[in-house]
């Protein structure tokens, strides 16, 4: 008995589909409000710390980026993390809730290379919306003689960007699973509230309760992207973690010059185990 | 062109679809039918790689599990209705979907104007009235002109005209020799159609039959509309399609068709869910105006 079998054209390869994919997300986030929304908020806040920080460090307003690149880390701290989780929340959840996953994974295209096409057109998005934020930033201080530093410019932009990475990654293995997307913004909004107030608050806290030692402090701030980024931060404008207290004094003891690599292995595997969670979650055989 | 061996599908302990096996010939339109909760739609998710499955399937001879990916490219895939990315213009989700498919994104003006849309491609697809969106699906479905079309109750959302005009290009590609595996719970439909009708009953096939032979009143005697907000309409309808009933969106709520016995089974399955609606009536056979009333303002982006 025949099976049938035909010539047919060739399925598109991974590359096409992906870019394809990624093209197609990457219109879209640059159309959308919450896109335009959180780059001007980014661009105002970022402005607004820039001149508060100088001026209260006795210059007369808008200058030194370097100066103000402590209260700029806060700022990212609060803002990129909101702005990559919800993005990625986003980013599955919506579109199996209108029905549209089912009808396009009907086509040639592999579950694997449908994420990371989204993941790819989300994350050029962030990068443009980070850039234009820090540059414009960076650009109005030169103007006004701040002399902002494009090396500092330029790192700080970095890591604000693998941060952002991370947290879109995250974002992404909520939305694998969710099936609203209302359901999917609001785990990834609980998400942003641990990292960024609860952990912190825990780790004060279990510090004054238990005393625990110093190391696993250290080790304890390692497993929050945010505070990764911040030391990493902190550590790249001052070249000494001594203002993040025992724990810096720790870490730069321990690790030398070398702590910038524990950071950035910490960093990587904020990236790389989110998004593996997020392909093995998408990807198993469930019914979309 | 289709082959399907022993395939089952379950959704928690509901078996939706129970060894099923059957065959398509190339160029034969074949269509299933069946009464609410009989698991058609779920062998059509089940040959798109949509849902877990046992047993095999093969697509043009492609494993549609092993190969999936290539199985599909010979599948244009029409849905019941479809959640289009509304911003998008026609011309815009033409070039997307023909990029997926590896096709060339210019030169696809022949396509829409094959199913009456040319001239509406700078139109957003929230514009279109629901008929022309499902002939949107459709051109999308031709675009690399794949030899099999699989169709899921593709009028079920549509007013008699464009019924009838959706009806008229699909007899034109099956006249074409385009092989059909579609769906339907519409007599009239099939007889116009299909070559060949599969029976289903609980997820099994009960006997196989030529158009002419159908009963009319065997599936879907009665419908249930189930009134909610159209946010909520979406959801619900894939709450009962994991259990296996069919449903589908229609102005106010969804449209259940209420097998004789069974008639509680989607107000019962979304109960379980905790999904919320406002009200439910019956609505009788050859009752079409009531089953198709004007949708809501804030409705008409589903109709």
């Amino acid at each position: 008995m025949s099976d049938f079998s035909i010539a047919l054209p060739a399925a598109p390869g991974f590359a096409r589909n992906i870019m394809t994919v990624a093209r197609r997300e990457l219109r879209d986030a640059l159309r959308a409000r919450w896109f335009a929304l959180y780059t001007l908020a980014f661009l105002a806040l970022g402005l607004g710390v820039s001149f508060l920080s100088a001026a209260a460090t006795g210059g007369t307003g808008l200058e030194g980026f370097g100066r103000t690149t402590a209260g700029l880390i806060n700022l990212v701290l609060l803002v990129v993390p909101a702005m990559a989780l919800t993005a990625g929340a986003g980013a599955i959840a919506s579109d199996r809730e209108r029905g549209m996953l089912a009808y396009v994974l009907s086509y040639p295209i592999a579950r694997w290379e449908l994420l990371a096409g989204k993941y790819l057109g989300l994350a050029v998005a962030l990068l443009a919306s980070i850039c234009a934020g820090f540059g414009l930033c960076a650009g109005i201080l030169a103007w006004k003689g701040g002399g902002a530093d494009p090396a500092r410019v330029a790192l700080l932009t970095a890591l604000t960007y693998a941060l952002a990475l991370s947290m879109l990654a995250v974002g992404m293995a909520i939305s694998a699973r969710a099936r609203k997307s209302g359901v999917a913004v609001g785990i990834a909004v609980f998400i942003w509230l641990l990292l960024v107030f609860i952990t912190d608050l825990g780790l004060m806290a279990a510090t004054l309760a238990f005393h625990p030692p110093i190391r696993l402090l250290f080790f304890a701030a390692l497993a929050n992207p945010l505070q990764v980024f911040k030391m990493w931060s902190l550590s790249s404008a001052d070249a000494s973690l001594d203002v993040l207290g025992p724990a810096g004094l720790y870490a730069t003891d321990t690790f030398g010059a070398a702590v910038v690599w524990v950071f950035a292995a910490s960093m990587a595997l904020w990236i790389l185990l989110p998004l593996a969670a997020a392909l093995l979650l998408f990807c198993r055989r469930t019914a979309v | 062109m289709i082959q399907i061996d022993h395939l089952s599908a379950t959704f928690g302990r509901f078996r939706a679809v129970d060894d099923v096996s059957f065959r398509i010939e190339p160029g034969q339109s074949v269509a299933l039918w069946g009464s609410n909760g009989a698991g058609k739609s779920t062998i059509i998710r089940c040959v798109l790689g949509l849902v877990p499955f046992k047993g095999d399937i093969r697509i043009a001879g492609r494993d549609a599990r092993r190969d999936g990916k290539q199985a599909r490219r010979a599948i244009g895939y029409v849905p019941q209705e479809l959640g289009f990315y509304d911003d998008l213009r026609v011309r815009e989700a033409v070039r997307y979907f023909a990029r997926l498919k590896g096709e060339r994104p210019a030169d696809q003006s022949a396509v829409l104007a094959s199913v009456g849309l040319a001239g509406h491609e700078s139109k957003r697809v929230r514009e279109l009235s629901g008929g022309m969106k499902q002939r949107l699906a459709l051109a999308l479905a031709m675009i690399g002109d794949p030899p099999i079309l699989v169709l899921d109750e593709v009028t079920a959302s549509l007013d008699s005209a464009g019924r009838e005009h959706l009806t008229d290009v699909l007899a034109s590609l099956r006249a074409a020799g385009r092989t059909l595996f579609f769906a339907s719970h519409r007599p009239a439909e099939i007889r116009a159609l299909a070559d060949r009708v599969i029976l289903l009953e609980r997820g099994r096939i009960i006997r196989e039959s030529a158009p002419a032979d159908l009963d009319d009143d065997r599936p879907a005697a009665a419908l249930l509309r189930i009134r909610m907000p159209a946010p909520t309409a979406r959801l619900a309808i894939d709450a009962l399609h994991r259990r296996g009933i069919h449903a589908h969106l229609n102005g106010v709520g969804i449209l259940v068709p209420a097998a004789e016995g069974a008639r509680a089974a989607a107000v019962h399955a979304l109960a379980q869910d905790s999904i919320p609606f406002d009200d439910f009536e019956f609505i009788q056979p050859g009752d079409a105006h009531a089953a198709h009333p004007a949708p809501a303002r804030s409705e008409t982006r589903y109709v």
